[in-house]
This record gives C-alpha cells, structure tokens and sequence, in this order.
C-alpha cells in the first residue's frame, strides 16, 4: 500500500476515472453481441408538448419521449386526415418536431388529435376546447405583466399596510400573526403540490415529471437555507441590531416570489391555452388571496422601523416574480418547466415556514400553543375561502 | 393527351398556392394533386406551409402523398378490372373444370402513405384475386399455405360442409406450408366472397385474407365495363375498435389521386363487396348519378334505383349505371358514413 500512498494525488483522481470510461465504452462496443437485443416492437412514444391554434391552422410540438425512433405518417383531426407540413421525418429520441395541421377548427369546440406512426401506432392528443393561442407580442407581454402587477405586485403592497397596527399590538397577537402566515404558506405549499404534481404528470416523461417539482423544491429549499445562512452571517459580522427581524422578512419576500413565479406562470399558461376567462372577479380573487402574502412578509417587522425603500423592495421581490411568471407562462410554457418553477415555489416555501417557527415560540418555547394553533388554523381557513373566488 | 381544364391546368404546372392567394382559397385541395397525377407529373411535396388553405377542401393525407404501389406489388387501379378466370378444362361429363391455384403469403402493405402494415394476404394482395367463374362450371380451387399461420379458404356459395374451409370440418385449417383443395359447384350466380375462417376470425379477414368471388349467369349479363369494388379497412394499431384506414381495394384516397376513368353513356357494372371488420356497417354512396341495384347480384332484376345503399360485413352487390355527361367534372363517390370517407374511403370518376 505504500507505493499506493506515494502516488499523486490527480493519478488517484484520473485512474479510477479512466477505468470507467474504459469499461463503458467497452460495453457500448461490445454489449450488443453479448447481450442482445430488446425484443418486441418499437416504442413509439411521442408527447405534445405544446398546442398552438391560429386561424385554420392547429400547430403541435412533439418530444419523442421514447427509447426508440418514431416518424408520424399521417394525421387525422376527429376523424378526418388533414393535410399537415413537418419540420422533418424520424424524431429520434428526446427530439422535437413540429407539425402544423392544416385544419378548420371552431372556438370552444373539443378535438382529439389522432398521430399515425410509420407502423400504424396511434397517439392521441385531446384538444379540451380549441382557443386561439395568443399571439406573442408587445401589447401581449404588457398585458401578462399587467396581470402580474395585479395579482402579485398590488396585494402584497397592500397588506404590508398592516405593518403600523403590527407595531401597537402585544407579542402574543404578533405570535399569532405569524402563525396565521405558516398556515397561509402551508397551505400554498400543500396547493402547489398538487397543481405541480398534476401538471408533472402530464409531461411526456422522457425529462421526468413528479421528478422535476422535487427537484425544484430541494434545491429552493438548500439555496434558500445557504443564502440565510449566508445573510445572517454578514449581518451579525456587521454586529447590527434587528438583522435577524430584516433578514426574516427578505427571506419571506424571497420564498413569496418564488411562488408567484409560480402562481404567475400557472396564470398565463391557463390565460395561453384559453383554460382561463381573465375576468375582472377572477383577478379580483387572486389579489384578495395574495393580500394575505403581503401580511406574512411585514409580521417579523413589528419591532423595527424599516424605511419606505426597503418596504418597496420588500414588495417587489415578492410581488413581480407574478409577472415574469404570466410572460413565461404565455409564451414558453411546458410541462417540464412549470413543474420545475412549481417546485421551487414548494422549496422556497417550506423553507420560510421553518425560519418562522421560532417566531410562534411562546414564552415557554413551545411552538405550538393555542394561539399558534388558532393563527395556523385561520390562516387555512382564509386562503381557503379566498381560493374559492379563484376557482376558474 | 387529355385535355385539361384551366383549374387542372393550373394544378398540372405546379403553381405554389402562394403565388396564387385568391385562386388557392378556392381550387379544390385535391384536383391540384389529383391532376398532376392525371397529367403524367409526380405529385410534388412542397417544402412548408399549407398548400390547401383552410383545410375546409377535404380530408386528404400529408402534402399529397401516395403509397409506393410497386413496392406494395399492385395498384388498386388495376385491381378494379383484373378478373382471374383460372384455367379451364372440359370434363368427361361435358361439364367444365375450372381450376385456380391461390397462396397464402405475409406481407407488408402500405395501406395509407408512410403507414406500413403487416398484413396477411391472398396471392401477395388485398383484396385478393377476383376469381370468375360461369354459373354450373365444376370449380377446383387449390390453396398452398405460405403465411406462418394457419389459414382456410371459405367462400361464399352453395358447398358441402368438407369444402366449407372452416377448422371445424374437411381438411380444417391448412397449416403453414401446407396445401389443400377446395371443390364445388359454382352457384348461385351472382357477387359473392371468399375469406379466411380461421380464429381469431376477425383479425384473419381484417389482416387482409378476403377477396372477390364471382359468377356469372349461365346466359351472361349485358357488356359493360366492369369494376370490382372491395371495401376494406386497417386497423393498424391492432386496438380492435375500428379502423384508423378506410379504403376501396386497400389504399385509402387513392381515387382521389387517381379518378376511375369511364365512359359517357357506356354500361358500367360494379361489383361492390363489404369486407370491413370491426364496424357492422358499410355504405356506398355516389354524386350526381343513380345505379340499379342488384343485392348479392343473385337476380337479373334490380330492386332498386338509387345512389346510395348501406352493408353489413360479408353483404354485397351489383350496380349498374351510365354516367352522364359530366361537362369535364369529376364524380365523386364515397362511404356516406362520412367518418369512413373522411379516413379515406372515397374517390372520383372521371368521365370521358
């Protein structure tokens, strides 16, 4: 072992490495005779991943989410083949193609979209109710921006105006003040969730589903946790006083933000595929349902006197991600991507409830006491009640 | 030549449809590929965009595309007039002998553009040869299995239960390799069938093992030109609800590509025959026109004028008609379940 221990250390590093290069290019070359085949037929899995309509026109985005090459041969709308042009042949695997329908489509109207492969396979594609896709532009983009303003930027200004009445009440109604907002993020999280898990499921699986909100919330979750860490050490080097009540109200804006990126970019997908009438009650619902966000973010402030600038800030960071979420939501929406944006909104939010259980802690340091109980609780039941203005 | 209307024309010369912006919206998709066909062009795949506008001129597949015919080994538009007479002979007894040798054999078919099936056929076609006979002949029918599956010829008509080509009774399922012999009387006169009876019986006939079987009446029908119409369909993914293809002879629209040319005034007689699977009905329906219907082609009187009649699986018959004149138009004809049509059962005529 001595000659072992003599070595560089890159040779320790390299050899291991180049070994396993070895071993699986020798694999590659040598495997198909030794291992043979897969038997059975090809897989053809082709997704849509995304539907646009345009006047006589139905456009469809496939990822081939299968092992195998696959081709579509023809196409027939409800029972009728259409003429259709195609940006090429074979999709091989993981590839994209796209193939625009040549098709008199009505508004409202349900379709189902049969795709026959090259061996007579059928992949089926249901259109719910066929609305023009939007046409990204300026006055488009302004208009999801706008939506975002509403739902996220507004309402979170206006229940920081809370922070004055949070000065004059006593640490115990601040106690449940700041379990009324776990219970407001819970439930978020609980709610993104199942919109994530739901919207994962429908992606074509060859870039994973469920996987991705996961992913998406551990890793908001360990970034969100090293930026405190992070934070709250500068803050305690630079020895100043309500460091840790600022740090906890950013972190809060943070873990919000992330999730109206996520709450925006359900928005604007909804709004893209035509799944939502952008009603004036409907957005009347959601900035009643996000006031209660604003709220959350002035609760550790009560001690302190933040300027007007840092409340501004404050806002922002957790209100405008709504509208990069609406914009990205419109234009570039995919399964992948709102689950991942989904799950960071999960991570974010999770992590924010942790920083807050020390706040509910009552004189006795137990976190759960009637009154922490009872803001948890109302704290359901208001997001609850406000949700139901936003079933679309 | 053919002499060419100005729309075809236009169509013939391959004029994209973006030069032609306020024409495009109003030629009908498939007289711009169907002429070019017509007019000795290969139908050309323009690269991008939406030649057809709309999509409200018919169902049609992919930029015109065709099946490779010769790949597949038969064009449907043969098929229409190929009758096999087999080979005859005169019995001791005076009676006449007529003999066909018929094979099974698997084989891939291009049932629709790019669509590849793997179907299992008669004499390496679907639908199989149309074997014609004359009413009171001795008919001997030699069946060699090539397919990897058992396989029967069952035809339609009277028999006794040994020639039936059922497993249950005679020779039963001929298995691979192996050969049999069917023989019987040919009658009743009239359009009848023959299919595969062995189980599953439904993939059998749907894999393509069915064919015409005709027998002429003893004194012999009016001369006419004769058509042989097999409506069949694909179920290519094997899911035994429906078809995703719809055809006359196999491949579907590929009347539209290639019209059946006839004659004005001239006796046409089809005979139409419904082998389709997994739907119960079939129909036949035809534009502008009326034909005498002749059902099972079993009398010499029609029982009907009509222009348009509906098959259940295994029903068929004689039309007769005379196309007027049609001015250079086209007729059109097709499955009035317009599910079918639009999945590529219907076609023109051409009337010279």
């Amino acid at each position: 072992m001595d000659a072992v221990r003599k070595l560089p250390t890159w040779v320790l590093a390299l050899a291991p490495l180049a070994l396993i290069v070895a071993a699986l290019v020798a694999l590659l070359a040598f495997g198909g005779s030794t291992l043979g085949e897969r038997t059975g037929p090809p897989a053809e899995e082709l997704a849509v991943e995304r539907t646009e309509l345009r006047p006589g026109e139905i456009t469809l985005t496939l990822r081939n989410a299968g092992p195998d090459p696959a081709e579509v041969a023809q196409v027939f709308v409800n029972d009728a083949y259409v003429d259709y042009s195609s940006d090429g042949g074979e999709v091989g695997r993981l590839g994209t193609r796209k193939l625009r329908l040549d098709y008199p489509w009505q508004a409202d109207s349900p379709y189902l979209v049969t795709l026959l492969t090259s061996t007579g396979a059928t992949i089926e594609h249901e259109i719910e109710a066929a609305v023009a896709t939007p046409e990204p532009g300026g006055g488009f983009i302004g208009l999801m921006v706008l939506i975002g303003i509403y739902v996220g930027v507004v309402p979170v200004v206006l229940g920081m105006l809370f922070l004055p009445l949070l000065r004059r009440i006593d640490p115990g109604w601040v106690r449940f003040l700041m379990a009324l907002t776990v219970g407001l993020l819970g439930f978020l999280a609980v709610d993104a969730w199942l919109e994530g898990s739901e919207i994962a499921g429908e992606s074509p699986g060859a870039l994973g589903g469920v996987e991705l909100v996961i992913i998406g919330a551990v890793a908001a979750y360990l970034a969100l946790t090293a930026l405190d860490r992070w934070l709250r050490g500068r803050r305690e080097a630079a020895g100043r006083s309500g460091a840790s009540a600022e740090r906890l109200s950013l972190m809060i804006a943070i873990g919000i933000g992330l999730h109206n990126l996520g709450e925006g970019l359900a928005i604007g997908s909804a709004y893209a595929v035509g799944a939502l009438a952008l009603g004036t009650f409907l957005i009347f619902g959601f900035a009643l349902h996000n006031t209660t966000e604003g709220l959350a973010i002035v609760a550790p402030l009560s001690d302190t006197r933040p300027g007007l600038g840092r409340l501004a800030a404050l806002g922002l960071i957790a209100g405008a991600p709504a509208s990069v979420g609406a914009v990205i939501g419109a234009s570039a929406y995919n399964a992948e991507v709102a689950g991942l944006l989904l799950g960071l909104g999960i991570g974010a939010i999770v992590q924010v409830i942790v920083q807050l259980v020390p706040t509910i802690r009552d004189t006795a340091g137990r976190a759960l006491h009637p009154a922490s109980v009872g803001g948890i609780l109302t704290g359901v039941a208001v997001l609850y009640v406000t949700g139901l203005l936003v079933a679309a | 030549m053919k002499r060419l209307n100005r729309r075809q024309a236009l169509g013939a010369l391959g004029l994209s449809a973006a030069s032609l912006p306020l024409l495009h919206g109003r030629v009908p998709h498939s007289s711009l590929h169907g002429t070019a066909v017509a007019a000795g062009a290969q139908p050309t795949r323009k690269p991008g965009g939406m030649d057809h506008g709309g999509g409200v001129n018919g169902p049609t597949f992919r930029q015109g595309d065709v099946v490779d015919h010769r790949a597949n080994g038969f064009n449907p538009t043969e098929i229409l007039r190929d009758f096999d007479y087999g080979k005859t002979r005169k019995l001791a007894s005076g009676r006449t002998l007529r003999e066909w040798t018929v094979y099974a054999v698997d084989k891939e078919i291009e049932v629709a553009p790019g669509v590849k099936f793997p179907a299992w056929t008669f004499n390496g076609r679907i639908p199989g040869p149309t074997l014609r006979c004359r009413e009171g002949e001795t008919l001997r029918v030699r069946f060699i299995n090539g397919s990897e599956h058992p396989h029967t010829m069952h035809f339609h008509g009277f028999h006794a239960p040994a020639m039936d080509g059922i497993p249950e009774e005679g020779d039963g399922a001929i298995a691979p390799g192996k050969s049999t012999v069917y023989e019987f009387d040919a009658e009743p006169f009239g359009c009848h069938l023959y299919h595969c009876h062995v189980s599953p019986l439904a993939e059998h006939i749907a894999r393509g093992l069915y064919g015409a079987f005709i027998i002429d009446p003893k004194a012999g029908r009016p001369d006419a030109d004769e058509l042989v119409m097999v409506m069949n369909g694909f179920n290519t993914n094997f899911d035994a609800e429906g078809n995703q293809v719809y055809a006359v002879n196999t491949v579907a629209f590929h009347h539209n590509n290639e019209p059946i040319k006839v004659k004005r005034g001239e006796l046409v007689r089809i005979y139409l025959i419904n082998a389709l699977e997994y739907d119960p009905i079939n129909s036949f329906h035809i534009h502008g026109q009326f034909f005498d219907y002749f059902p099972t082609g079993t009398s010499l009187q029609p029982n009907e004028l009509t222009d348009t009649i509906a098959l259940t699986q295994a029903q068929r018959g004689i039309l007769e008609m005379r196309f007027r004149d049609t001015q250079g138009g086209r007729i059109m004809f097709h499955a009035h379940k317009t599910e079918f049509a639009e999945l590529g059962w219907m076609g023109f005529f051409e009337v010279a």
